[in-house]
């Protein structure tokens, strides 16, 4: 059993990560999909959770980090209440995505990664949810608005309140 | 399909469900319910129809009725007048922009004509959550041939035969790489299948997986018995979670059926497959990054040789093939390698799915054979350039491909003639541009891609990717001179040159390509200080038209810093020295005095 000094509040999180690591057959190769499943559970994956994974997975926690640093499905930061992603594949930026996200940049005044100060909005990019034919996208959660064009923004940034 | 009457099938594509086209189809649902026609009338959620730009689509058979645009309160019309009362809904149907005429038969679209479908094959057609309907098209025959009538060299045999070419972007012949993958001895081997699309503006995989899940495990399984391997593992980006879903469902149903598991169909061949997820890296399309990523470790490629036929996953022998290139199997073994090879050209046979995207009439998810040109694929099924603007070029082969103009238009599309030209087929993203895309924009924007995407081992991509991008930001600011121009053109052949994996060597492809096409475009930024398509804001020049200017003075008040000048009721101007071109002038301006340029 790894060290518990990291549980305390999050102690049931930590318990059903510790559930889905011993449902595994073999913990060889298997750190991505426990990330994934990390994520899955504290909605991000701080310095305390790599280190946690990394020793119950015994491997070491540069390795645990420089995997979380490579891939750009996790995160480090925690995500806003509603977490704004703009599409910024070839289809949508020959159709304004730019154009679109410097307007959600500047009405939130946050940068691509970042989350508002109340918490409530975080700003990504993603590349081709692969509807394009409704490009520029931008999906809010699992919402998808499609056409989006920066008179649009405000709307769509109200309906979120 | 006998028992029913009608069977209404709602696009269950990522396009259409973004469009609320599940409530289409619970409303459908309901509405049949409601007319007492449940034993009449099956309504089914398919994968991608292709036709994205008009979705959500509905589809009536058996009279083949296309209705586009549908909207949730739109089903009970459908119902009442087309179900019950057997009259279409005109206004629901599909419009020809030539003539204007309601076309009510999908096969008479343009859209559809040109198009043959072999890896699209089911999709749209059934429903890709019932394993029934996809053996009811004839699925699992091909696995039961090889498996019952072939030896795993006759399998190879054949596959070599058709001529089928991967079709992940480089091209390289698969029955030639699955001998590879069998000649090797091992205790365990893996078969691949690479459903990590990174691609950006490319949706083909996804579609197969969305909406023709059991065509991939069918042939991984066949991939499988001719190589000698009795485990396959998909690795999927994260990011798709429908195609997730659907192949978790078809997975869990074939064992059902025992076409994977222990002994498939009474023989002796065993296999199953496993998902494993990717978590957004770009570079884990490239085989051997992707193993490693597989294996838990960051997606960094390894120089080849060894190739994964010999040393792949955990150090077995493993066949990776793209999803597409999958798709095309079973039809091969159901119509043979010689149909399979008199379609396309010499040298690339079969069909290829494109994601048609940009600015095109008919954004879409099209398959067409090899050998068809791109004139036929942008005007005849794309409908031409939105809003009647001028064609400049076409992105193929996304970050990795390269760009064709006018002149090119006639060429017949196959692996080595868009590579002549200085392109590539890549995975089948197509990006259409019009005048008003900046060719320097355009690179700029697939650099920044790259520099974000590399995976940082090797120096040329790492630090390359991103000289040339600040080269690229200089330009598009206004900052460029023609050292910038020579010195892209160095940068870029060492990157070439040097790089480690085929991601890295293609990666100045965008760079090199638009130089060779739109290199007056490059000089006007530097030397002229205009961006000859308008796009580039550091560039642009606002200048008030004297005769339209009436003197309101509206612009003078809005513009932010005071550069706007003028008497009221006389023409204004604009001190170039003092704008900031940030537009507020000619955003405001009500006699549409204002251009820009």
């Amino acid at each position: 059993m790894a060290c518990n000094c990291a549980k305390g509040a999050d102690k049931e999180k930590y318990e059903q990560l510790d559930a889905f690591i011993a449902s595994l057959p073999s913990t060889q190769g298997e750190l991505i999909r426990v990330l994934h499943t990390a994520q899955g559970i504290f909605g991000y994956l701080p310095k305390e959770v790599q280190i946690y994974v990394a020793k119950k997975l015994d491997v070491p926690v540069s390795k645990v980090y420089g995997v979380v640093s490579f891939y750009s499905f996790f995160t480090m930061k925690p995500k806003g209440e509603y977490d704004i992603s703009v599409c910024m594949g070839t289809a949508c930026y020959v159709r304004g995505a730019e154009n679109v996200l410097n307007e959600i940049k500047n009405q939130l005044g946050i940068d691509i990664g970042d989350t508002t100060a109340d918490g409530k909005f975080s700003l990504r990019t993603l590349r081709c949810v692969g509807a394009c034919g409704l490009a520029p996208v931008v999906m809010i959660g699992d919402k998808v608005y499609g056409r989006v064009t920066p008179d649009m923004v405000s709307g769509i940034l109200a309906e979120c309140k | 399909m006998a028992e029913y009457k009608f069977h209404i099938l709602v696009c269950g594509g990522t396009g259409c469900l973004s469009s609320n086209s599940h409530e289409i189809a619970d409303g459908l649902k309901d509405a049949i319910k409601a007319a007492g026609m449940e034993e009449e009338v099956k309504v089914l959620q398919t994968g991608c129809f292709g036709f994205c730009e008009k979705g959500p689509i509905v589809k009536v058979l058996p009279d083949n009725t296309f209705y586009t645009q549908v909207k949730p309160e739109d089903v009970n019309e459908i119902v009442s007048e087309h179900i019950v009362k057997g009259r279409k809904v005109n206004r629901l149907l599909y419009v020809d922009p030539e003539n204007e005429k309601h076309i009510s038969d999908a096969k008479h679209m343009d859209f559809y004509k040109k198009q043959m479908r072999i890896a699209l094959r089911n999709c749209g057609f059934i429903d890709p959550e019932n394993i029934d309907e996809y053996i009811g098209r004839d699925g699992y025959q091909a696995l039961a041939k090889c498996l019952t009538e072939m030896t795993p060299e006759q399998v190879i045999e054949e596959v070599k035969k058709s001529g089928l070419r991967g079709r992940g972007g480089a091209g390289f012949p698969t029955g030639l790489k699955w001998q590879f993958a069998h000649g090797y001895q091992a205790d365990q081997k893996y078969v691949v299948c690479n459903a990590d699309e990174g691609d950006p503006g490319a949706f083909m995989d996804r579609s197969i997986l969305e909406g023709d899940p059991n065509s991939i495990i069918e042939a991984m399984a066949i991939c499988g018995y001719a190589i000698g391997a009795s485990q396959g593992r998909v690795y999927i980006r994260a990011e798709y979670p429908l195609a997730i879903q659907r192949l978790e469902i078809a997975i869990a149903q074939a064992r059902e059926y025992g076409l994977l598991g222990d002994n498939i169909l009474g023989t002796d061949f065993s296999f199953d497959i496993q998902l494993c997820f990717g978590a957004g890296a770009f570079v884990c399309g490239e085989e051997t990054a992707l193993i490693h990523s597989m294996e838990g470790q960051r997606g960094e490629p390894t120089i080849k040789p060894p190739f994964p036929a010999e040393n792949g996953f955990w150090n077995k022998p493993t066949n990776v093939n793209n999803v597409e290139t999958f798709a095309n199997i079973p039809v091969i073994f159901l119509k043979g390698a010689d149909w399979f090879s008199s379609i396309g050209t010499e040298k690339s046979k079969g069909t290829k799915v494109f994601a048609l995207a940009g600015k095109i009439n008919n954004v879409g998810l099209i398959e067409v054979p090899m050998g068809t040109t791109l004139r036929e694929v942008i005007y005849d099924i794309g409908g031409g350039i939105k809003n009647g603007k001028k064609f400049k070029a076409v992105q193929t082969g996304g970050p990795s491909g390269g760009c064709l103009t006018e002149k090119d238009l006639d060429t017949p599309i196959d692996f080595d003639n868009l590579v002549a030209k200085g392109s590539m087929m890549g995975s089948g993203g197509m990006i259409v541009m019009d005048e008003d895309d900046c060719m320097p924009s355009v690179a700029r924007f697939y650099m920044e891609f790259i520099e974000e995407e590399s995976c940082g081992k090797c120096t040329p991509c790492r630090i390359g990717t991103k000289r040339l991008s600040e080269l690229l930001k200089d330009i598009t600011g206004g900052k460029g001179t023609m050292e910038h121009i020579a010195e892209l053109k160095r940068v870029s052949q060492v990157i070439r040159d040097t790089a480690l994996c085929g991601l890295g060597q293609t990666a100045p492809n965008p760079v090199l390509s638009t130089l060779a096409h739109f290199e007056d475009e490059y000089i006007a930024h530097v030397k002229d200080h205009t961006c000859p398509a308008g796009k580039c804001t550091a560039l642009l020049k606002f200048k008030i038209n004297p005769e339209a200017c009436k003197g309101c003075t509206l612009c003078a008040r809005k513009c932010p810093v005071g550069a706007i000048s003028g008497e009221v009721r006389k023409p204004h101007t604009i001190d170039q020295a003092k704008c900031i071109k940030c537009g507020a002038c000619m955003d405001n301006c009500k006699f549409g005095a204002i251009t820009k340029n």
